[in-house]
C-alpha cells in the first residue's frame, strides 16, 4: 500500500510578466514545494482559490505556458520525470481531470474528445471503452453525441471525469473538481474520487474546499503564500491539538464560525526574507522575520516553521 | 457627348443626377436645369424603385446593362482570387501559428506583414513586370482599349487574361486571413481545452487537425466574406492596372468622366455585394455553430 | 533577475528597452524622411534630357525617369507629401471617430444613428467610397484628405464606443454618479483618461490605411493633381514607360512608399504594447 507513486521535490513555479509600460516582473507562484503521493491514497493541497495551486498540476504534466519555469525534481514511481517522460505518460498514467467545461473542446462532440485522435479498428475498440466508462458514471448514450455546451453542471463534472479515466492512469490529479456543483453532484464527486482509491489509484487532490478534503484526503497538505506550510493527516485535523502551523490551527479552529469556509489568506505579492506567516503569526520570534523555515519533519507530519526546528531552539 | 470639366464636379453631380427619362433632355440643358437637387436625387430613387437605372453616359446603353457585363467578368475575377487567398492564407496561418515562435513562424509573419503595408496597386505593377515585361508570358493588358467589352472578347483570350489580375488580387488578400488564422490558433493553443488535450496526451499536430483547425476555420471564413469590401478596393486597384474589363475599370472611367448614373449604379451594387458578404457571414455562423444551431445533425 | 525565462532571446535588454529603442529609430527615420523631402536639393528634379531614362547608379540611385529628374529625389518628396497628408488626415479621422463616439454615448438615440452611420459607411466599399468623396470635392489635396478622414473613422469608433460603454457602467463611475457628480465631471475625470490611449494608438494605426489610401485614389487618377510629386502618381506615370524595361520607376518609389507604411505600421503596434501590456504577454 506504500508505494510512492508521485514524489515533488522542492518545486518552485515562476512566471515573467509585464506590467504597464513593459516593465518586467517575475512572480513566484509556488515556491519550494514538497510532497508525495503514494498507491491507493488521496493527498489533497488546500489552499484559496486563484492562488496559483493549479499549476502544480500543469508542471507535473509538463504543460505550463511558455513564460513559466519550473525549478525541482517531479518524480514519477521513484523516476525523475523529464520533460520528455512526461508527455510520454501524460493522458496514460497520470491523468488530469480539469476544472470546467471550458477545458473541452466547444465544437466537438463529447465522445470524440474522449477517445482522443484515433482511426480504423482502435477506434472502434476506444469507442466501446468510452462507452463503458460513460455508463459506469451513469452518462446516457445521448451524452455521448453531444456537445459541451449542452452538459449540465453535474454531467459535465462527469464527462470530465471519465474522460480523464478512459486510459485507466494510475495517478489522477484532480483540479478543484467541485466548485460550481450543487450539493447532490459534490456528494457524488467525492464518492467517486473515494472509489478510484478504493481501486488502488493515487489521487493528488488540488482543492480550496475544506470540507472536500477533510472528507476524501488521508493526508492534507496546507498551501499559503505559495509555500506549503503543513502536510498532516487528515484525522489530526479533528483536533487542533494535533496540528502544528498556527495558520493551521487558527483556520481549523474558525471553521464552525465562518461556515467553514476557507479564510482568504494574505498573499504577499511581495518576496518576504524570513517567514510567510510573520505578519499574523502568534508565536514569531525575531529570528522569523529574517529566516525563511524549510518544511521539516515532525512526527508523521511535515512541517514549516521554526518553532518545531531542533537546529533553530 | 459633353465632357464635364473636373474644375467643378459638384455641379456637374447635381446635373446628372438627372432621371433616365430625362436623361438627354436633362443633359442637354445642362446649363440650364434649375431642378433642385433634392429632386433629382427623389427621381433618381423613383426610377430606382422601378430597376431604372438610367443611361450610361460614356457607353451610351443601359446602365443595368453595363453592370451585368462588367460586373461577370469581375465576379469571375474576385471569386477566384478570393478562394486561392482563403486558402493559402489559412494553411499558412495555421502553419505560423502552430510553430509559433519558430523561423517559419517569424517568416510568414514578416511575409504577411510585408504584404499588408504594401500598396496592391504596386504589387501589380511588379507582377506585370516580371511576367509580362520580362518573361512575356503574358500580354501588357494596356494593349486593349478601355470601353472594351467583355462579350468582344473571346473566352480564352478573356481566360489569358484573368490570370495575373487574380494572382495578384489573391497575393493581396492572403496577408489579412494569414495573420487572423495564426492569432486566432495561437489563442486556441493558450486555451483551457488545448491544455487538457494535451493533458490527455495528444501529439501537437493531431491537437491542431483535431481542436485548432475546427475551431479556427468558422471565424476564418466569416473574416473572408467580410472581406469583399477590400476585395472590391483590390479589385478596382489590379483591374486598372492590368486593362482588365471589369467593374472597377468601369468605376474608374464612370468616375474620371463624372458618369454619375453609371457611378451610382456601382455603389448600389458593391453595397449589396458587401452586405451579401456581411449576411453569408452571420448565417453561416447560425447555422454551422453548434453553440448557436442548438440542433446538432453534423 | 535570478533566472529570466527565453523571453529574451536576443540579448540582456528587456522587452520594454528594445521596444522604447524600436520607437525611437523609426520616429527618427520618419522624420529624416519627411525633413529632408522639404530641405532636398531641387536642382535634380530639374528637366534635363541628357538623363533620360538612366537606370539606378550611384549618381542616381533610384534612377531617372524620361525628362532626366533624379527619382530618388522625386520618391522622397513623394514620401514627404504622403506623411503629410496621412498625418492630416488620420488626425482629422480620429476627430470624426471622437465625435461619433460622443454622439453614441448621449443618449439611446446617439447611438443607434451612430451604429447606424457605422454600418453606413463601412458596407460601401472604402475605395469607391473614396472616389465618390474626392470627386465632389473636386480631387486634389483636400478631396483626398476629406476622402480618406471619412472613410477611416469607423473601426477607432467602434472601439471607443464600446469602451466608454465599459466606463460608463462600471463601479467607480456609478460610485461617482452616487455621489452627485455631472456627466461632464465623469466624462473628463474617468472617461477621457482611459480612452486617450485608444486614440492615440487608433490614430496611428489609421496612419498607414490613410497613406496607401491616399497613393491608391491618386494613382487611379482622383486624388492629387499630376503636378504634384506624389506617389500615386509617379506610380501612374511609370506604368507608360514600364513596357520599355524602365523598372525603376515603379520599383523604388512603391518600395519605398511600403517602407514608410510598414514603420508607421510597427511604430502603432510597439506604441500600443507599451500602453496595453495585455498584448505582450507572450
Amino acid at each position: 500500500m506504500s508505494e510512492e507513486l508521485l514524489s515533488v521535490k522542492n518545486v518552485s513555479i515562476s512566471f515573467t510578466q509585464y506590467v504597464q509600460g513593459l516593465n518586467q516582473h517575475e512572480l513566484k507562484v509556488i515556491s519550494d514545494l514538497s510532497l508525495d503521493v503514494k498507491k491507493g491514497e488521496v493527498v489533497a493541497i488546500l489552499g484559496s482559490s486563484g492562488s496559483g495551486k493549479s499549476l502544480l498540476a500543469h508542471a507535473i504534466l509538463g504543460i505550463l505556458p511558455e513564460n513559466g519555469t519550473c525549478e525541482g525534481d517531479i518524480c514519477y514511481k521513484n523516476e525523475v520525470l523529464t520533460q520528455q517522460k512526461k508527455e510520454a505518460i501524460r493522458g496514460k498514467e497520470i491523468c488530469l481531470i480539469p476544472q470546467s467545461v471550458n477545458f473541452l473542446d466547444p465544437l466537438m462532440k463529447v465522445k470524440e474528445q474522449a477517445i482522443g485522435d484515433v482511426k480504423g479498428e482502435e477506434r472502434e475498440e476506444a469507442l466501446r471503452k468510452q462507452r463503458e466508462i460513460f455508463s459506469k458514471y451513469g452518462l446516457a448514450e445521448e451524452v455521448d453525441d453531444l456537445y459541451p455546451f449542452e452538459l449540465s453542471g453535474g454531467m459535465a463534472r462527469k464527462v470530465l471525469l471519465s474522460t480523464a479515466l478512459l486510459s485507466n492512469p494510475e495517478l489522477v490529479v484532480a483540479d478543484e473538481p467541485t466548485p460550481g456543483l450543487d450539493e447532490k453532484s459534490v456528494k457524488e464527486t467525492i464518492m467517486d474520487i473515494k472509489n478510484l482509491k478504493e481501486e488502488g489509484k493515487g489521487v493528488l487532490l488540488i482543492t480550496h474546499d475544506i470540507n472536500v478534503a477533510l472528507e476524501i484526503a488521508d493526508r492534507i497538505a496546507i498551501f499559503y503564500s505559495g509555500f506549503v506550510i503543513e502536510i498532516n493527516k487528515t484525522e489530526n485535523f479533528a483536533d487542533t491539538g494535533k496540528l502544528l502551523h498556527p495558520y493551521t490551527k487558527s483556520l481549523i479552529e474558525a471553521l464552525p464560525r465562518n461556515g467553514f469556509k476557507l479564510t482568504e489568506g494574505v498573499q504577499p505579492l511581495e518576496e518576504v526574507p524570513g517567514c510567510v506567516y510573520y505578519d499574523n503569526c502568534p508565536i514569531k520570534s525575531d529570528f522569523c522575520k529574517e529566516n525563511r523555515p524549510n518544511l521539516i519533519k515532525c512526527g508523521d507530519a511535515m512541517i514549516r516553521c521554526h518553532n518545531y526546528d531542533k537546529e533553530v531552539k | 457627348m459633353i465632357e464635364l470639366s473636373p474644375i467643378d464636379p459638384v455641379k456637374s453631380y447635381a446635373a446628372e443626377m438627372g432621371a433616365s427619362v430625362q436623361q438627354i433632355a436633362a443633359l442637354r440643358s445642362y446649363w440650364q436645369v434649375d431642378v433642385p437637387t433634392y429632386q433629382k436625387l427623389i427621381d433618381w430613387l423613383l426610377d430606382l424603385l422601378q430597376l431604372n437605372l438610367g443611361v450610361s453616359l460614356i457607353y451610351r446603353i443601359p446602365v443595368i446593362k453595363v453592370i451585368a457585363d462588367k460586373f461577370t467578368a469581375s465576379a469571375i475575377l474576385m471569386l477566384t482570387s478570393w478562394i486561392i487567398s482563403g486558402v493559402f492564407g489559412f494553411s499558412l496561418g495555421i502553419i505560423a501559428g502552430a510553430k509559433e515562435g519558430s523561423w517559419v513562424d517569424k517568416i510568414i509573419k514578416g511575409y504577411c506583414y510585408l504584404l499588408q503595408s504594401s500598396p496592391a496597386f504596386w504589387i501589380g505593377l511588379i507582377i506585370m513586370m516580371i511576367f509580362s515585361v520580362y518573361l512575356k508570358w503574358f500580354p501588357i493588358g494596356l494593349a486593349v482599349p478601355v470601353g472594351t467589352l467583355a462579350s468582344d472578347v473571346t473566352f480564352f483570350d478573356w481566360l489569358y487574361r484573368l490570370i495575373l489580375p487574380a494572382f495578384t488580387l489573391s497575393i493581396v488578400g492572403i496577408a489579412s486571413i494569414a495573420l487572423y488564422t495564426r492569432d486566432r490558433l495561437v489563442n486556441i493553443l493558450n486555451s483551457d481545452y488545448f491544455l487538457f488535450a494535451r493533458a490527455r496526451g495528444e501529439s501537437h499536430w493531431s491537437i491542431i487537425k483535431r481542436h485548432g483547425i475546427r475551431n479556427v476555420l468558422l471565424p476564418a471564413i466569416t473574416l473572408q466574406f467580410m472581406s469583399f469590401s477590400e476585395l472590391f478596393g483590390g479589385a478596382v486597384l489590379v483591374e486598372q492596372i492590368f486593362s482588365y474589363p471589369g467593374i472597377g475599370q468601369a468605376t474608374v472611367a464612370a468616375g474620371l468622366r463624372s458618369d454619375v448614373p453609371l457611378l451610382l449604379a456601382i455603389v448600389l451594387i458593391s453595397t449589396v455585394f458587401v452586405f451579401v458578404g456581411n449576411t453569408m457571414a452571420d448565417v453561416l455562423y447560425k447555422y454551422v455553430d453548434p453553440r448557436m444551431r442548438g440542433e446538432d445533425d453534423e | 533577475m535570478s533566472k529570466v525565462s527565453f523571453l529574451n532571446p536576443l540579448n540582456s535588454m528587456n522587452l520594454r528597452q528594445k521596444t522604447l529603442l524600436l520607437i525611437v529609430i523609426i520616429v527618427l527615420v520618419l522624420i529624416t524622411i519627411f525633413i529632408s523631402s522639404y530641405s532636398i536639393d531641387t536642382t535634380n528634379m530639374v528637366t534635363n534630357f541628357a538623363l533620360r531614362n538612366q537606370a539606378p547608379s550611384f549618381e542616381h540611385l533610384f534612377g531617372t525617369d524620361w525628362l532626366g529628374r533624379d527619382m530618388f529625389s522625386r520618391t522622397i518628396k513623394g514620401l514627404g507629401l504622403s506623411i503629410m497628408i496621412g498625418a492630416i488626415a488620420s488626425i482629422l479621422s480620429s476627430f470624426v471617430a471622437m465625435i461619433m463616439a460622443f454622439i453614441s454615448s448621449i443618449n439611446k438615440y446617439g447611438d443607434l444613428v451612430m451604429s447606424w452611420l457605422i454600418d453606413f459607411f463601412s458596407s460601401i466599399p472604402h475605395l469607391l467610397l473614396l472616389i465618390m468623396i474626392s470627386l465632389c470635392l473636386g480631387k486634389g489635396a483636400w478631396g483626398v484628405i476629406i476622402g480618406v478622414a471619412f472613410t477611416h473613422w469607423t473601426s477607432l469608433a467602434r472601439v471607443l464606443r464600446v469602451e466608454i460603454k465599459e466606463i460608463n457602467t462600471s463601479e467607480f463611475v456609478n460610485l461617482a454618479r452616487k455621489l452627485g457628480k455631472g456627466n461632464l465631471w465623469v466624462a473628463k475625470e474617468h472617461i477621457l483618461p482611459l480612452v486617450v490611449t485608444q486614440i492615440v494608438v487608433g490614430t496611428l494605426l489609421i496612419f498607414p490605411h490613410a497613406i496607401m489610401h491616399e497613393a491608391s485614389i491618386t494613382f487611379l487618377g482622383f486624388g492629387l493633381s499630376p503636378h504634384e510629386p506624389a506617389i500615386g502618381i509617379i506610380l501612374s506615370e511609370s506604368m507608360k514607360y514600364l513596357t520599355m524595361g524602365d523598372w525603376w520607376l515603379a520599383f523604388f518609389p512603391g518600395a519605398a512608399l511600403l517602407v514608410v507604411v510598414l514603420l508607421f505600421d510597427i511604430l502603432g503596434e510597439e506604441i500600443e504594447k507599451l500602453l496595453d501590456p495585455t498584448k505582450a504577454q507572450k
